[in-house]
């Protein structure tokens, strides 16, 4: 007896505005699996994670790739607004003007994971890029939902900490969707990947049979469909970043 | 909206395209000037303009408490009519997609002050109550409808974050309000001034604010008296921006309440039901009587619904192109480009000052001084409106222009007023222009209770003679021009950008 897939996709087109981003994608992701996927800018890997979160709003968070942050309220507030779907009306109101002390552990805690303990009263629009970031995933873990789709969720935060955050991530959801830029992070931490190109999907298989050399043969294929098939250009990576530190 | 029927030149530039709508503009102007009332009928205006400036220059007031009272009632009825809505307007925004809604707010901002001023003195006389009332009711439809444009250029992206079954409330007290905070709060501020304006201006209904005490003092020809008034309304509002303070609220509507005049006069006892059940009502319409209705509707259209709507019309399109005319005049004397950075201030103090006088006021003395005709309305609209809007053309210009000065090659002074800035500012201006079309209808219908034949001369008779059902049918008749002008000018705009 084979369980319902949690993800199901088939032969569906995503569009942004009136252009046609993804076209005939089929797809399933199973309950307790890690995805990662890879993909130069603009493939669209933001419209499928949208897409995915669209199937099961109430079972995910959703970290975007901007991060959805309010400026002007702290990175408390940004954190507990993950909450607001447990806590009634009123008490919402009142964290506004005073923190409910239960979630104010719970967060406090959450923060010091986070490495955000001496930031959490800061209004956001104070914080960098990457102590931003982690609020945003804050948030996404305050949720406390079985799946996580989040959109490169920790390309501005500094290396070391990202390995440590995203394993920590990993383990506090059941399943994962993540889009990346750092493949190295793809090929270490998830069993599955998903690579966009072309307006479609390119590869989809286990981490395992993947090496970093393929990966770059994918985005090669990608970048330079046209022209350019000169092996010399792989390492220069034009075109798209990717980071691989 | 029939691309077959726009000519190429509409599409293919868009110079020409600001002149068409500016040269339509100025032809109904134009047509509209034989149809307005423009006689004077003073004999010698400029000795007693000569009089009403050197009361402005010799402001002196014999009893200071009583002008200090003025303005804190003006103040009084500003402040609570803004804390209650203010809040009003934003839980209205927050439901502004719901059709019912955006039409009662439209109907409520459609109306001026002074006529819910004239309203709600029938019910609750000379009250604190109708004044607050007065300017708080069309507020609250100003405050939703700008709300919920500050709302909508919110990005969507934080409250895709939150978990899908969160209401409304809460979902807007944590995403849209703190994320439009900034902009929901100048706007507010911006509206306070108003209602210091709407405030003063109510005293020439009858209620205890600035207003009051100006409208005795020029007529008895207390032109010191009037300075000292005017100065001290002007101080104030200059002012704001060093004392208006977020946490001044609460300490400032206790106060408020606290500085309120006494009620004085009459009133229908306050009976809301009977006033909204019987009293605006014709008679024969109340007894089914349907001939006596017909006989009823025909004559008011014919004695006051049409001369009045014409007067208002004709006098708001002359109106709308002297604003303009007044701008591309006085906008240069303001800006840093054309002046230079210290001759540009006696510019721009003339400007503000025009801007902070209300309409009102300015037709008033206008009117003591011309008489009773067309002509103090227009000069006082576009005195206020051509200062309001060249304010803002000035600053928009200052704000490009470098501190340093022209770049070597560009062109000066009056060759820069018609190569540079003016094509530059014209698109806007144009727009700001059209924002005011529907203020300036409004203005020039209310500034009938001053004895120029608009609409609103007819709906203030109708309320002196008690004669409730023709001033309610009126007041819905200037209503409903102001809802057509306001979409009229958003298609103008909307035309002008594509």
């Amino acid at each position: 007896m084979t369980e319902t897939p949690l993800f199901q996709l088939q032969a569906q087109s995503f569009h942004y505005g009136a252009h046609c981003v993804l076209r005939d994608i089929s797809l399933t992701i199973r309950r307790g699996e890690k995805v990662a996927l890879l993909g130069p800018s603009g493939v669209g890997k933001t419209t499928l994670l949208d897409g995915l979160y669209r199937l099961r709003p109430e079972l995910s968070a959703l970290q975007p790739q901007s991060g959805g942050l309010v400026e002007l309220l702290s990175a408390y507030q940004n954190i507990f607004m993950g909450g607001l779907g447990r806590i009634g009306t009123a008490a919402a109101l009142w964290n506004l003007l005073r923190p409910l002390a239960a979630e104010r552990r719970a967060i406090e805690a959450l923060a010091q994971r986070l490495g955000l303990e001496h930031r959490l009263w800061y209004s956001v629009d104070k914080l960098s890029g990457g102590q931003r970031q982690r609020v945003a995933l804050g948030r996404a873990l305050f949720r406390r939902q079985p799946v996580f789709l989040g959109d490169e969720p920790l390309s501005s935060v500094d290396p070391l900490q990202a390995h440590q955050l995203l394993s920590w991530v990993l383990e506090q959801h059941d399943t994962a969707v993540v889009s990346l830029h750092n493949r190295q992070l793809a090929l270490n931490f998830f069993e599955r990947v998903i690579v966009l190109g072309n307006g479609g999907i390119i590869h989809d298989g286990p981490t395992r049979e993947l090496s970093q050399s393929q990966l770059d043969q994918f985005y090669q294929q990608t970048g330079s469909s046209t022209s350019l098939p000169s092996p010399a250009a792989a390492s220069a990576g034009e075109g798209w970043v990717i980071r691989t530190s | 909206m029939m691309p077959a029927l726009t000519p190429d030149w509409w599409r293919e530039s868009s110079v020409r395209r600001l002149n068409g709508v500016s040269l339509l503009m100025l032809v109904l102007a134009l047509l509209a000037l034989p149809l307005a009332d423009f006689e004077v009928y003073r004999s010698e205006p400029w000795a007693e303009l000569g009089r009403m400036g050197w009361g402005l220059l010799t402001p002196a007031w014999e009893d200071p408490s009583e002008l200090l009272w003025g303005l804190v009632h003006t103040l009084a009825f500003a402040v609570l009519a803004i804390a209650l809505s203010a809040p009003l307007g934003l839980l209205l925004a927050l439901v502004f997609h719901w059709r019912p809604v955006r039409l009662v707010c439209a109907a409520l901002r459609s109306v001026h002050e002074l006529f819910w001023g004239l309203i709600f003195m029938q019910l609750y006389g000379l009250s604190p109550l109708t004044g607050i009332l007065a300017i708080a009711v069309p507020f609250t439809g100003v405050f939703a409808k700008v709300f919920a444009e500050i709302f909508l250029q919110q990005s969507r992206q934080p409250a895709t974050t939150l978990a899908p079954g969160v209401n409304a409330l809460k979902r807007a007290a944590y995403t849209l309000i703190p994320q439009s905070w900034p902009a929901l709060r100048s706007y507010t501020r911006y509206r306070f001034e108003c209602a210091l304006r709407s405030s003063a201006v109510l005293g020439f209904i009858g209620l205890p604010t600035l207003g009051f005490h100006l409208e005795t003092a020029l007529k008895q020809g207390q032109y010191s008296a009037a300075g000292a008034l005017l100065w001290a309304f002007l101080l104030l509002i200059a002012s704001l921006r060093y004392w208006l303070r977020g946490w001044l609220l609460v300490p400032g509507v206790v106060a408020a309440v606290w500085a309120l005049p006494d009620t004085v006069g009459f009133g229908t006892g306050g009976s809301l039901w009977r006033f909204v059940t019987e009293d605006i009502w014709p008679r024969a319409l109340l007894a089914g009587d349907w001939p006596g209705v017909g006989r009823w509707l025909a004559w008011l259209w014919q004695e006051q619904i049409w001369p009045g709507t014409v007067q208002t019309l004709a006098l708001t399109q002359v109106a709308v192109a002297a604003t303009g005319l007044m701008v591309l005049l006085c906008y240069p004397w303001a800006s840093r480009s054309l002046m230079g950075p210290w001759l540009r201030w006696p510019g721009r103090f003339l400007l503000l000052v025009l801007r902070c006088i209300p309409e009102l006021m300015l037709a008033f003395v206008f009117l003591l001084l011309l008489g009773p005709s067309g002509l103090p309305v227009v000069l006082a609209l576009a005195l206020h409106n051509g200062g309001l809007i060249a304010f803002l053309v000035a600053n928009a210009s200052d704000a490009e222009h470098p501190r340093q000065g022209a770049r070597p090659g560009e062109p000066r002074g009056l060759l820069r007023y018609a190569y540079v800035e003016t094509p530059r500012r014209y698109p806007a201006m144009l727009a700001l222009l059209f924002y005011r079309w529907e203020v300036i209808l409004r203005e020039s219908a209310i500034l009938g209770l001053l004895g120029v034949a608009t609409l609103g001369f007819y709906i203030d008779s109708a309320f002196e003679e008690i004669r409730y059902d023709r001033a309610f049918l009126l007041i819905v008749v200037t209503a409903f021009l102001n809802i057509l002008v306001d979409g009229a000018s958003r298609r103008l705009r909307g035309s002008m950008v594509r």
